[in-house]
């Protein structure tokens, strides 16, 4: 567990010494939020209805940007090695890398998203609702975004081809989590979608660390 | 299992291979020309679908085994990652592109036979989206497994992928039906029997057979393919 804590103090710590990364992350989620509107036009009932939608792929490819760096800069500079020599699981390693990028672009996307979401004209209901499934579902984003950085850590078009790995496998969150809001308008309440939403996150937390620890044994070897 | 591993050494699997081919080939070649002239000329139309039903006989085939094909790279992988079989990994990278080609004739199909009866090409139905996301998962493994310029490691983090999508599979199967649901319920395989008439349904059956045997004769010539391009490799390594 010690081990655990380190590593998630370094991560923030790297983070912290540069927070210009994340700034970059959000930017690009309020830039691609915004367009749509351009895109789409001004009308107010449409913006309102597709808010939810469009604020939760934003956020889903915002948080697949800074995945490709997640395990390649401990690769470059030999950490990685070291943390598989370590004496304590690299599950737990990887576990912990994750939760350094949930802290630094899921947790500020979910504070974010809500104030977008007033320029969509979404109500205070809905908008605590954005908050809360994003809340939930961003650390499924970064388990599954953690996995496909550490299966193409080290291959030719990494960026791209991470992409193509982990959209198909965070559809559920993102239908559950989009889907929440719409479920509030139609019957009052978004319990369901949330338990839902918890639920994926416990099976990527019972299934992604390992996977991403035999990957990166992969890796190293 | 144990009667399999004895096919986990390439050259073993090559005799073995070379020995079936020649049957394989004449069976699929006859149970395909079988098939389809049970399917196009002998089998009635549908009285709601009238010959459009025609379709289901390759559409309904190739859903069954995109989704089959899958599953086999998951065991593939497994196989892989546990046993570290050479064998499963040149088969895992034959079999994906069979898998993909096989989930893309079921879409097209599909949308040819949706224009007639639901007067589109393409409707954002649960049963069509999830087959959509399959493809993708196969495209996903075939070009991870083709990322690395170490052909093995490709291999195994694609063994990962495939073991990691198979257990993801009922979930993005299940919120895509919660998400919409247009396509008609599963008619063969549900409780109290089949509600397809028989006419239309050993058509379909015959013809589900022939495209497994193809899948098959595809997977095997293929793998083959691979045992030779890795030795070409390795002998180009040495030279």
């Amino acid at each position: 567990m010690n081990g655990f804590v380190a590593l998630l103090l370094r991560d923030l710590r790297l983070v912290w010494r540069r927070p210009g990364d994340v700034a970059v992350v959000l930017a690009f989620f309020a830039v691609a939020t915004v367009l749509f509107p351009l895109g789409i036009g001004p009308q107010s009932n449409l913006l309102a209805r597709i808010a939810a939608g469009v604020l939760w792929c934003a956020a889903l490819f915002a948080s697949l940007l800074s995945l490709d760096r997640l395990f390649a800069a401990d690769h470059e500079d030999g950490s990685l090695d070291l943390l598989l020599l370590a004496p304590w699981p690299l599950e737990l390693a990887a576990l912990a890398k994750c939760t350094a990028h949930w802290i630094v672009t899921g947790l500020p996307l979910a504070v974010l998203a809500p104030l977008l979401g007033v320029a969509f004209g979404l109500d205070g209901e809905s908008l605590l609702a954005l908050a809360a499934t994003l809340l939930m579902g961003t650390p499924t984003l970064s388990l599954i975004g953690g996995l496909a950085a550490a299966l193409t850590l080290g291959a030719r078009r990494g960026g791209a081809l991470l992409a193509l790995l982990a959209l198909p496998l965070c559809v559920p969150t993102l239908i559950f989590g989009a889907g929440a809001i719409e479920a509030l308008a139609m019957s009052g309440n978004f319990a369901t979608s949330l338990a839902i939403l918890a639920a994926l996150a416990l099976v990527a937390l019972a299934t992604t660390p390992w996977a991403m620890a035999a990957a990166l044994r992969q890796a190293g070897e | 299992m144990a009667d399999l591993h004895f096919l986990a050494n390439p050259a073993r699997f090559r005799r073995f291979s070379q020995r079936v081919l020649p049957g394989l080939s004449l069976a699929t070649l006859l149970s395909l020309g079988v098939g389809l002239w049970l399917a196009l000329l002998q089998s009635p139309p549908d009285y709601q679908q009238g010959e459009t039903v025609r379709i289901m006989y390759v559409h309904v085939p190739t859903a069954w085994l995109a989704m089959a094909g899958y599953a086999l790279l998951a065991a593939l992988g497994a196989a892989l990652l546990v046993w570290r079989h050479p064998l499963a990994a040149l088969m895992a990278r034959a079999a994906a592109p069979v898998g993909a080609c096989y989930a893309l004739v079921c879409l097209l199909t599909g949308s040819l036979w949706g224009r007639p009866m639901w007067g589109t090409y393409w409707v954002w139905d649960a049963r069509l989206t999830s087959m959509l996301l399959l493809f993708f998962l196969y495209l996903g493994h075939i070009a991870l497994s083709r990322a690395y310029d170490d052909a093995e490691r490709g291999d195994r983090a694609a063994a990962i992928l495939a073991l990691i999508g198979v257990i993801n599979l009922p979930i993005i199967k299940f919120s895509v039906d919660w998400w919409n649901t247009l396509h008609q319920p599963a008619s063969v395989a549900r409780m109290g029997g089949p509600t397809i008439d028989p006419a239309i349904l050993l058509p379909l059956l015959w013809m589900a057979g022939a495209f497994l045997l193809l899948f098959v004769l595809l997977v095997l010539v293929r793998t083959e393919t691979e045992i030779d391009r890795r030795r070409l490799e390795i002998a180009e390594q040495n030279a």
